[in-house]
């Protein structure tokens, strides 16, 4: 059977990430395997532009962001199997796959590196009453469509959910010749970047419904219309504030989760708010040896985020394979009042030589002039003040190297409005 | 003399920005947390520009991702896709190949894909 170091599952930009900085941490051996025919994941489809403004300093579209890490991957000596869809893991860190050259196969590694990504929330998940004909996507599968295989799924479009990828396609389909009537938000506020309402839905005049939802989708053979209605604060549709939108294509884009089937089959436990693997700071899981990075952790709102985690996982993941150095035991790090999560979910302070360690994390609410605090018991560790914290935008706290002394327990990171 | 208050697009802190509008010139810019948020207040009051992404053809029947290298005119989008929809290109292409010298104004298309010959 063929043995890797690092074994890296998924060659999107986490994965790409993660093998570069395993291999330049000292992994000898390491090995992406990637379901798709190319390396890059969804930033193949995402052909916008705005991404790397954090780590290179300029405005890259998706494939040219996820070129630069592809090139180096290039210039070193890593193994790429594309086509190769992963098909289990266990905990000793053999994993068992399928490709059309190779056919049914195992490989064993040292670390594994999960890095599969995330999917979007199927409309199934929301009981939308109606019709299930065609002309219903979510945004992801119209913007493979549109921008990779070029058709357009639709004329006249309701977009349900004001995420991103629903702001960024409406921008997309207007560009390309079609009308979006609408596009409804059920929460009073966008989970969207507000750049991406300026530049999506302003410049075109695209109406954003905040408080309304799809009630009913018309239509036999293809959709012919919907049915939006207002909601109140429990977020229930109002009777008697239904407007109707004469539509062919509905778009979906009400949220994403991880993508952790086989982190669940290979029982590795996972965390009920981010739907993702229970990590340590240097991203291994409770399963020693396998690490998780980028969006099947959490989902991030920047790729440059992912890439910095992935980069954290994939040198984490190279020091397993050749010192040994795994994370265990420790202190639990828990959100309290207003915060959804936090990662990572544990501390082991033992394993702190070098660096900061930097906690990210959701608030329930939007708030403002909050003060965001991380406490062992009675003692606060550090806090900060925030003048806007809002849903849609993960923040970050770092715990300085100083303050590690202090911790003796569980934490707690809580908001106070 | 009038306030226009703006989102600034060009990162995704999306600072608002106020800017102080007189003759059809800002003379003050409010609220931009970086340089970048002036320049882009400073312009989009006088004539706002955008970046266009989209696709072109390959002359082997794939899509190659495309953008405009320099923002240009938001109120010229759609005759910009199409010219941008006109053009069809031969592989190999690469990231960063210049295809079309001026596609619009000054502005050079620039292939964000890569074609390698099939
Ligand atoms: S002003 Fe600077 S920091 Fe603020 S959104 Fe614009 S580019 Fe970003």
């Amino acid at each position: 059977m063929k043995e890797f170091d690092v074994l890296i599952i998924g060659g999107g930009p986490a994965g790409l990430a993660a093998a570069i900085s395993a291999y330049d941490n000292g992994a000898k051996s390491v090995c992406i395997m990637e379901r798709d025919n190319r390396l890059g994941g969804i930033l193949n489809q995402c052909i916008h532009n705005g991404f790397g403004l954090t780590r290179f300093k300029e405005s890259l579209a998706g494939p040219e962001y996820a070129d630069r890490f592809v090139k180096q991957v290039e210039t070193r000596n890593i193994t790429v199997m594309l086509d190769t869809t992963v098909l289990s893991l266990s905990g000793e860190k053999t994993v068992t796959a399928i490709s059309p050259d190779r056919g049914y196969f195992e490989v064993k590694a040292k670390a594994v590196v999960l890095a599969m990504g995330c999917r979007e929330r199927s409309r199934g998940a929301l009981n939308i009453a109606g019709a299930r004909c065609a002309g219903i996507y979510s945004a992801g599968t119209a913007q493979k469509y549109v921008n990779v295989k070029g058709f357009m799924p639709g004329k006249r479009i309701v977009i349900l959910g004001s995420g991103d990828i629903g702001l960024i396609m409406a921008r997309r389909m207007t560009l390309e010749g079609a009308k979006v009537v609408a596009v409804c938000e059920i929460m009073p506020y966008s989970s969207g970047l507000r750049r991406n309402i300026v530049q999506c839905l302003d410049d075109f005049g695209i109406p954003l419904y905040l408080e309304h939802t799809i009630t009913k989708i018309e239509g036999k053979d293809r959709v012919t219309g919907v049915v939006v209605s207002k909601v109140d604060e429990n977020r229930r549709p109002i009777a008697g504030t239904e407007l109707h939108f004469d539509c062919d294509t509905v778009l979906f884009s009400v949220g994403l989760i991880p993508e952790n089937e086989l982190t669940k089959n290979a029982e590795i436990p996972l965390a009920k708010n981010t739907r993702g693997a229970i990590v340590y700071q240097n991203r291994e899981t409770l399963c020693s040896g396998v690490f998780a990075c980028g969006n099947v952790l959490q989902v991030h709102d920047l790729v440059d985020f992912v890439s910095e985690e992935s980069e954290l996982a994939g040198r984490c993941a190279a020091e397993y394979a050749i010192k040994g150095i795994s994370a265990k035991g420790g202190v639990n790090v828990v959100n309290g009042k207003n915060v959804t999560y936090v990662l990572p979910q544990k501390l082991d302070l033992d394993l702190q030589s070098n660096g900061l360690i930097k906690l990210y994390f959701r608030v329930s609410g939007a708030f403002r002039n909050c003060v965001i605090a991380l406490s062992c018991g009675d003692k606060v560790i550090v806090q900060k003040q925030k003048k806007i914290a809002v849903p849609g935008e993960m923040e970050t706290l770092v715990i300085p190297k100083d303050k590690l002394s202090l911790i003796d327990g569980d934490l707690t990171l809580t908001l106070e409005a | 003399m009038e306030v226009v208050n703006l989102t600034c697009v060009e990162c995704p802190v999306g600072c608002s920005i106020n800017v102080t509008v007189d003759g059809g010139k800002a003379i003050k810019v409010e609220g931009n947390g970086c340089i970048r948020g002036k320049l882009y207040a400073e312009n989009e009051v006088v004539c706002p520009k955008r970046v266009v992404t989209s696709t072109v053809k390959t002359t082997d029947g794939r899509l190659l991702p495309v953008k405009t290298d320099i923002p240009v005119r938001k109120s010229a989008m759609f005759e910009v896709m199409g010219l941008i929809n006109a053009v069809v290109v031969a592989p190999p292409v690469s990231v960063g190949d210049v295809l079309v010298d001026d596609i619009f104004e000054g502005a050079k298309l620039v292939a964000t894909g890569n074609a390698p010959t099939k």
